[in-house]
Order: C-alpha cells, then sequence, then structure tokens
C-alpha cells in the first residue's frame, strides 16, 4: 500500500527518467558516431579498412592506459605517473633483453617493474591519506628520472623477432595491439560490473565512508587498482616498445593528460563512482578519429591539438548539462 | 540474565577538544525495544557509533550474552550480530537499491563473482518488508526522495537479519504513514526475539514502542525507567535537565497585507493549479504524503522551476528564479541539509557566514570582530552545541547541524521564510527555542510557510494549513478545522474538492 509510485506522476517521472538514462548511456557513442559519419564526408579515405584498423592500432595504447585511469578516477583518484612508468618499464625490457635474457624474463621483469609504481602509489594514498595528484606527480618525476639514468638519455634498440610480432604482427588480420586492446576491455568491463571488487569501486568513489562502514577494504582496493593502473602502463610500454624495436627514454610523454582526456569524454565523472571503461575506449577512438581525418586532410599538428582540447571542452560541457537535467 | 542480551558498561569517548561520553552504561534484553533520548549533542549517536564498530571507545567494556567483547571494526559488528542505521545518509548515491542494501556482503557465485539475480531477489524481499513494493531494486540511489531512500536503509539494516538493531532516528525523514509502518515493524522484530535501540526525538513514538527509556544528557547516563511508568513531561523534563512550560507559543496576529502571492502556479507533470496568498507575520502550514508535490512547490517558490507557468510575487517582484527569489527576500531552508543547505567540510563559523558574505560584500570587507558578533549571536540564539565555532560541521551531532542551516537562512532577514522539516532531528528544548524565534520573525512581519510532517508542529504553529494531493491543493484548513483527522484525510486524497 506504497501511495507513491502509483500517482501518474511517478509514472511519468519514470519514463523521463528513461530517456535521459538511455540518452545519458549512449550519448558518447552517439558524439562517436557522428564524428565518423563527418569524417566520413570530409576524406574518401577514411572509411577504408586499412585506415580503420590504423585508427585503432594507434588508439590502442592510450585506451589501454585510460582503462587503468578509469579504475583510478572511479574511485575520485587520478594517476599522472603512467606516462613515466611506461617509459621506465619499457627501458627495463630493452635491458633485460639486451642482456641477452628470454623474453618471457623481458615482459615479466617489465610488468613487474609498472606493478611495483603502481602498488606504491596507491600504498601511499591509502596508508597517509596523500591526496593522489600530489603522490603521482611525485612518481612521474621519480619514474621519468630512473629512466633517464638507465637509458642515459638514449634510445635502447632491441632486437627479436618473436618480440616483433607483438607490436607488429597481425592474427587472422587484425593488428595484435587491438587484440590486446579489446581483451584488456573486455575484462575490465566484465570485472567492474560481475565482481565485488568492481562493484567496490564504484563504492569507494560514491561514498568512501560508506564503504568504510560496510566493511570493505577501501585500503587495499585503492592499492589494488593503482597497481592495475601501474600494470597496465607496462603492458603498452610492451606494446609501444615491439612497435618501434626500441625503448625511447621519452616514450609516453604527456599521455596521461590523453588517458585523462579519453576517460573524461568517455564520460566518467572526476568526482569518481560514476562511469565505466566502455566510454572511456569510445573517449579514446573520438580522439583517434579526430587526429586521423585532420592528419589524412593535412592539418597541421598545432591544429590537431586544439581541436582536441575543443573536443574535450564539448565533451564535458555536455555532461555538466546532463547532470543538470537529472536535478 | 540469560535474556540480556548486550551491556555497555562505564563507556567514555573523547574526541579531540571534547568529552562526548562519559562513564555511561546501558543495556538491552532480548525481546525488548530501550529508546535512548536525549537533547542534540547527548552523546546518543556516538555511544551507538561505538557499537556498530565505527568508532572505539576510550575506555569501558562491552558484554555480549554476558561475555566481554571487543569491537574491531563495522564488519566485526555485523559479524557480532549487530546492524544499524545511521542517522546520517548511509547510501552511495549512483548505485543501485540492490547493490546498497548487500554492499560488503553480496551473495557471490564464485569467489568474488557477484550473484546478481539472487541479490536482486533478496532484495525485493527486504523492500516488500519496508512496503517500498512498487520500488525496482535497480533504481539508482540518488533517484529517490529522502524518505524513500530512508527506508531503504531500513530495509538495509533488516536484511542482516541481526539479534541487535540500531535505529538512529529513522523516522526523523518519514511521515506519519511510513512512521506507523517502521514502528509495526518494530513490534513484529521483537516478537522475534530482537532487542532493539531506538533513538527519536518524537516522544510520542517512544510512548508507542518502546519497553523502556534510557536518558543521555550531555554525554552522561541519567537514567532508564520502564515506559509505562513515566510521563512525557517527565521525559522531557529528565532529558533537558529543567521544566519545559511551553512549547508552542502564542500565535501572532498577522497583518492583513500579503506578502507573498502564488498565482495560477503549473509546473507540468509537478504541480496544478496552486493558488494562495499568505499574510504578514502568517504562518501557513503544509501537509501532505510523500510524493504529493510538497517539496516541488518549495521549489516552485524558490523559482526553480524553468517551465514554471502562473505566478510567484512577492512585493511587487516576480519570481522565476532562485536570485529574484533571493533578491525579493526568499529565504529556502530545505530538508536536505547534507546535500543542499551545508558545507560539510567548513566550520560552524563559515557555514554561518556563508550567505552574509554576499551582503557584507557591498560594503567591502567586514572586521573580524563583526563576524564573530554574527557567529556568536547565532550560536546563542540557537543554542547550537559546539565547544569551538571553527570546528567543521560535520563533527556536530546531527540535531546541531540542523541548527547550523537555520541559522545561515534566518540572518538574512528574509521576508518569506519556506521551512522544509525545520525541526527534524531537533531535540524538544531546541525545537521550543526555534518556535520561539519563529514566533519573534512573524511579530516583525515575516511570513513563514512550512512544510512538516510532524503534525504536532503544523497544528500547534500554523494560522492556516494547506493540504497537498497529487500536486494540488487539495484543501485548505483554518484553525478552527485543522485536525489530525481531516488533514488526513484531504492528505489521502479524500474529498477532492478543487
Ligand atoms: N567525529 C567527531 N569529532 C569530534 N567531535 C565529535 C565527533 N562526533 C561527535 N562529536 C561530538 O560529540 C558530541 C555528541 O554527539 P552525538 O552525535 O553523539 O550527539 P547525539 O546525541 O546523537 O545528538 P543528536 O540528537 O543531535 O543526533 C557532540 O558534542 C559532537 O560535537
Ligand atoms: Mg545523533
Amino acid at each position: 500500500m506504497y501511495s507513491v509510485p502509483s500517482t501518474k506522476k511517478e509514472q511519468v517521472r519514470k519514463s523521463n527518467r528513461n530517456w535521459n538514462a538511455l540518452l545519458e548511456k549512449y550519448r558518447v557513442l552517439l558524439i562517436f558516431l557522428v564524428l565518423c559519419i563527418a569524417a566520413g564526408f570530409l576524406s574518401d579515405a577514411f572509411f577504408t579498412m586499412n585506415n580503420i584498423m590504423n585508427v585503432f592500432r594507434q588508439v590502442s595504447i592510450i585506451a589501454i592506459i585510460g582503462s587503468g585511469m578509469t579504475l583510478v578516477i572511479l574511485i575520485a583518484g587520478i594517476d599522472l605517473s603512467v606516462g613515466a612508468v611506461m617509459a621506465f618499464s619499457g627501458a627495463i625490457l630493452a635491458g633485460i633483453l639486451t642482456a641477452g635474457f628470454p623474453l618471457s624474463v623481458a615482459l615479466l621483469g617489465a610488468l613487474a617493474v609498472g606493478l611495483l609504481f603502481g602498488v606504491f602509489n596507491g600504498f601511499v594514498v591509502a596508508r597517509f591519506g596523500v591526496p593522489s595528484f600530489i603522490v603521482t606527480l611525485a612518481t612521474m618525476v621519480i619514474a621519468r628520472g630512473m629512466t633517464l639514468v638507465y637509458t642515459k638519455g638514449y634510445p635502447l634498440v632491441v632486437s627479436n623477432e618473436l618480440y616483433r610480432y607483438i607490436g607488429n604482427g597481425k592474427f587472422f588480420g587484425v593488428p595484435i595491439p587491438i587484440i590486446i586492446m579489446f581483451a584488456v576491455f573486455g575484462f575490465m568491463y566484465w570485472m567492474l560490473k560481475y565482481t565485488s571488487f568492481g562493484r567496490y569501486i564504484y563504492a569507494i568513489g560514491g561514498n568512501e565512508e560508506t564503504a568504510i562502514l560496510a566493511g570493505i577494504n577501501v585500503k587495499s582496493i585503492k592499492v589494488a587498482v593503482f597497481g592495475i593502473a601501474g600494470l597496465l602502463s607496462a603492458l603498452s610500454a610492451v606494446i609501444y616498445t615491439s612497435r618501434l624495436m626500441s625503448a625511447q627514454p621519452t616514450a609516453g610523454s604527456g599521455i596521461e593528460l590523453d588517458a585523462i582526456a579519453a576517460v573524461i569524454i568517455g564520460g566518467t565523472s572526476l568526482t569518481g563512482g560514476k562511469g565505466g571503461v566502455i566510454g572511456t575506449l569510445i573517449g579514446a577512438l573520438i580522439m583517434g578519429v579526430l587526429d586521423n581525418v585532420l592528419n589524412l586532410m593535412n592539418v597541421s599538428p598545432f591544429y590537431q591539438s586544439i581541436a582536441k582540447g575543443l573536443v574535450i571542452l564539448v565533451a564535458v560541457l555536455v555532461d555538466s548539462k546532463f547532470a543538470r537535467i537529472k536535478k | 540474565m540469560d535474556s540480556m542480551l548486550l551491556e555497555m558498561k562505564q563507556i567514555t569517548k573523547e574526541f579531540p577538544g571534547v568529552k562526548a561520553l562519559e562513564g555511561v552504561s546501558i543495556k538491552i534484553n532480548r525481546s525488548e525495544i530501550l529508546a535512548l533520548i536525549g537533547e542534540n549533542g547527548a552523546g546518543k549517536s556516538t555511544l551507538m557509533k561505538i557499537l556498530a564498530g565505527a568508532h572505539q571507545p576510550s575506555s569501558g567494556q562491552i558484554y555480549l550474552h554476558g561475555k566481554p567483547v571487543t569491537i574491531e571494526g563495522p564488519k566485526h559488528s555485523q559479524n557480532l550480530g549487530i546492524s544499524i542505521i545511521y542517522q546520517e545518509f548511509n547510501l552511495i548515491p549512483h548505485m543501485s537499491v540492490a547493490e546498497n542494501i548487500f554492499i560488503g556482503r553480496e551473495p557471490r557465485k564464485a569467489k568474488g563473482i557477484l550473484h546478481r539475480k539472487k541479490i536482486k531477489e533478496e532484495t525485493r524481499k527486504w523492500l516488500d518488508k519496508v512496503g517500498l513494493t512498487q520500488l525496482s531494486s535497480d533504481t539508482i540511489i540518488s533517484d529517490l526522495s529522502v524518505a524513500e531512500q530512508q527506508l531503504v536503509e531500513i530495509s538495509k539494516a533488516l536484511s542482516f537479519n541481526s539479534q541487535i538493531i540500531i535505529m538512529d532516528e529513522p523516522t526523523a525523514a518519514l511521515n506519519d504513514e511510513d512512521t506507523s509502518k517502521l514502528l509495526k515493524i518494530m513490534k513484529e522484530l521483537k516478537q522475534q526475539g530482537i532487542g532493539i535501540i531506538f533513538i527519536t526525538h518524537r516522544l510520542e513514538e517512544v510512548q508507542a514502542v518502546a519497553d523502556r527509556v534510557s536518558v543521555l544528557r550531555d554525554g552522561k547516563y541519567i537514567g532508564s525507567s520502564l515506559t509505562q511508568a513515566i510521563t512525557k513531561d517527565e521525559m522531557v523534563t529528565i532529558m533537558v535537565g529543567r521544566e519545559l512550560t511551553e512549547l508552542f507559543p502564542e500565535k501572532t496576529i498577522p497583518d492583513s497585507s500579503n506578502s507573498i502571492e502564488v498565482t495560477n502556479v503549473n509546473v507540468p507533470n509537478v504541480l496544478q493549479n496552486i493558488n494562495f496568498q499568505v499574510k504578514k507575520g502568517e504562518v501557513v502550514g503544509i501537509a501532505g504524503l510523500l510524493g504529493a508535490g510538497k517539496t516541488e512547490l518549495s521549489k516552485a517558490l524558490f523559482g526553480l522551476y524553468k517551465n514554471m507557468s502562473g505566478t510567484v510575487t512577492v512585493g511587487s517582484m516576480n519570481i522565476s528564479s532562485p536570485k529574484q527569489a533571493i533578491d525579493a527576500g526568499i529565504a529556502l531552508v530545505t530538508d536536505d541539509r547534507k546535500q543542499e543547505g551545508l558545507v560539510l567540510g567548513l566550520s560552524v563559523y563559515e557555514n554561518l557566514l556563508l550567505p552574509a558574505y554576499r551582503k557584507i560584500s557591498r560594503f567591502g570587507v567586514l572586521q573580524k570582530d563583526k563576524k564573530d558578533e554574527i557567529v556568536n549571536r547565532w550560536i546563542n540564539d540557537l543554542k547550537i552545541k559546539v565547544h569551538d565555532p571553527h570546528v567543521e560541521v560535520r563533527t556536530l551531532s546531527g540535531g546541531n547541524q540542523q541548527k547550523v542551516v537555520l541559522g545561515k537562512w534566518l540572518q538574512m532577514n528574509p521576508k518569506v521564510l519556506i521551512l522544509n522539516e525545520p525541526t527534524r532531528g531537533i531535540d524538544v528544548g531546541a525545537k521550543a527555542e526555534i518556535y520561539q524565534i519563529m514566533k519573534r520573525l512573524t511579530e516583525k512581519g515575516i511570513s513563514i510557510i512550512m512544510f512538516s510532517s510532524d503534525m504536532p508542529e503544523l497544528l500547534g504553529l500554523s494560522h492556516r494549513i494547506l493540504v497537498m494531493h497529487g500536486g494540488r491543493i487539495s484543501a485548505e484548513l483554518n484553525q478552527s478545522k485543522a485536525t489530525q483527522e481531516n488533514i488526513f484525510y484531504f492528505a489521502s486524497g479524500g474529498g477532492v474538492s478543487v
């Protein structure tokens, strides 16, 4: 006999809500599709298989890092160290390979380095309550410095045919980085939705106090989230280093901002607790398509960066408009 | 001794700068409802948070079934068979009802993998139990009204199947209908052998369900009594430490001129045909069930609906935006203090001054002693219990937070004051203070529009009562017609005569 929901008003409220929810859910996709159609008109070369594969491959690294960034932002944090950690992991990988160890050791070494940096970030954030912005700013500088020390500022060239395959090979015609990217996103999507770990990430971002009172081990989840972000930076390093067959000391500089942009364009809220990895994937693709079509049209890279900035702005404005409609 | 579930002995709790509890002892038996009463800041919530594992006592001992225990944390408390409804909002806004209810203890298919179907089914069961039969378990919390959220919290507490359930002011956000539903549930739980610790400032509720009453004052344990053996007035006297004579002051005689006129206000799907005027110095009460459009009306009066038709006029000003509303002298005190009323991370001092800054800034910077004067005046007038105005608002007891919200708006010297549940969570002593303040305001010619689900308050303060149903005003009751029965009749849709 709960009298309220039976009123007409409630039904209207509900159906409005469904509409908004639907629009909200798919608006990033909508923006993406509109952009693709526009790109098709602007350049004939856009809708070729080759070009589309190119776009996907180019965004794969930002997207993978972005998926880790999504988790961090979902718990209302930020990770600025991803680019520098990527560079350092790549350098370590190259170092181990050139020292004559087998590929598997090099891969494990690189991933371990990324994981360690991430866990360290998470530990300082969780244990001492330092804002993640500050902690990861510090580790960013440290990791970049360590890279420069280790490489002495020069690229480390590697030669290993098996390893080359990771960044340049294809599997049934699909470049390996794209396959890795989809695997990562598939896993992340599943994890966020269907595991308790995933749901706790949302809980912590939504209301940390409540999460603590529900007996959730908030600290270890934070450590794990930053750890995953670090691990995915290292995974990106594996792909990136393989593509170039050398570890660049400047690899990944500025990529943290691209990753954050992908997350935001994808609709994940910077205040935490709201959003997801699919948005981030589309967000990364939006930036990739933009770059691509401007390239095809021979627009100068300087303008490209302006265009990207504008897209971020528009995405955020649309986001806040939706927030207001919901209120 | 076999019936005793839990005993807290000589509990002391110190926060930096405050002793919240000093040697407090209470006990709760099987199949018993214990009411814990006391003024705002008496230490009730703190005592319960210790039981829930959210705080550690500075000293003292807890006995469960006669054996000493140390409650290590929230999870441990749950495992010991204790569940709690916290006084403050404790749900995760962007997650679903089902996820909120089972957070931290979700049924799993395998390690770490959620059994979403089971979570939903279980949720359905507990929602039905509190009467939320129409609410989908997928609904996102932030889409619910405050009262609906409170009912979700209650079903969450029930779902633990605990032996001891703590309810810290669960009825504060509920209307009479939902309250009586809850009281009924409490009695059922008691039949099942569960012990309930029930905190409320509404003494009628204490009399309706509690077997025993324990009283706290200023962090100290004052005493306990069987509910039957004590009258409401005696409870008040023990709580406040002095006799309280008049709760409701005599009503001011209103002026003959109107201060606010509401004409043909419509908001599509929300409000229909709202017409009324309020005279200077008049208090108009607005009653209605959850979802009748009360909150919406208060927002419409404040110019928050862009798609509103009709007019809201104060003096010569038409109101269509919050800025105009503020300029015209309307102050809106919302019922959602955590979300809209307070900046929790700021101090009491700054919260109180927040709306004043705008006025002050016209004349440049205001001196510190002037600011101090404003702050001290409101802390004294409203008897806000805070040892230092520079502490964060978040550390205040619930009722004292509400007083800060009130103080914030009252100091703007509004012409029209819109109050939403002004005394929710406020103790009787402080209620009397607030009613006195309202009286003083009306004497100065201020009009008050009061949305309240507290029946005695509506009847005791209002010159007229407007009853809402389905987004309309279904009746206007003047003093001779304003009775609890009439309000119920029209609020539940009886005799709709527009
Ligand atoms: N975390 C904290 N830090 C500092 N002081 C605190 C904290 N929590 C509570 N207090 C103080 O302890 C005292 C008791 O607060 P408590 O919330 O237990 O009161 P209460 O009896 O529940 O009041 P109400 O009826 O208003 O809810 C208050 O003076 C409050 O300011
Ligand atoms: Mg309290």
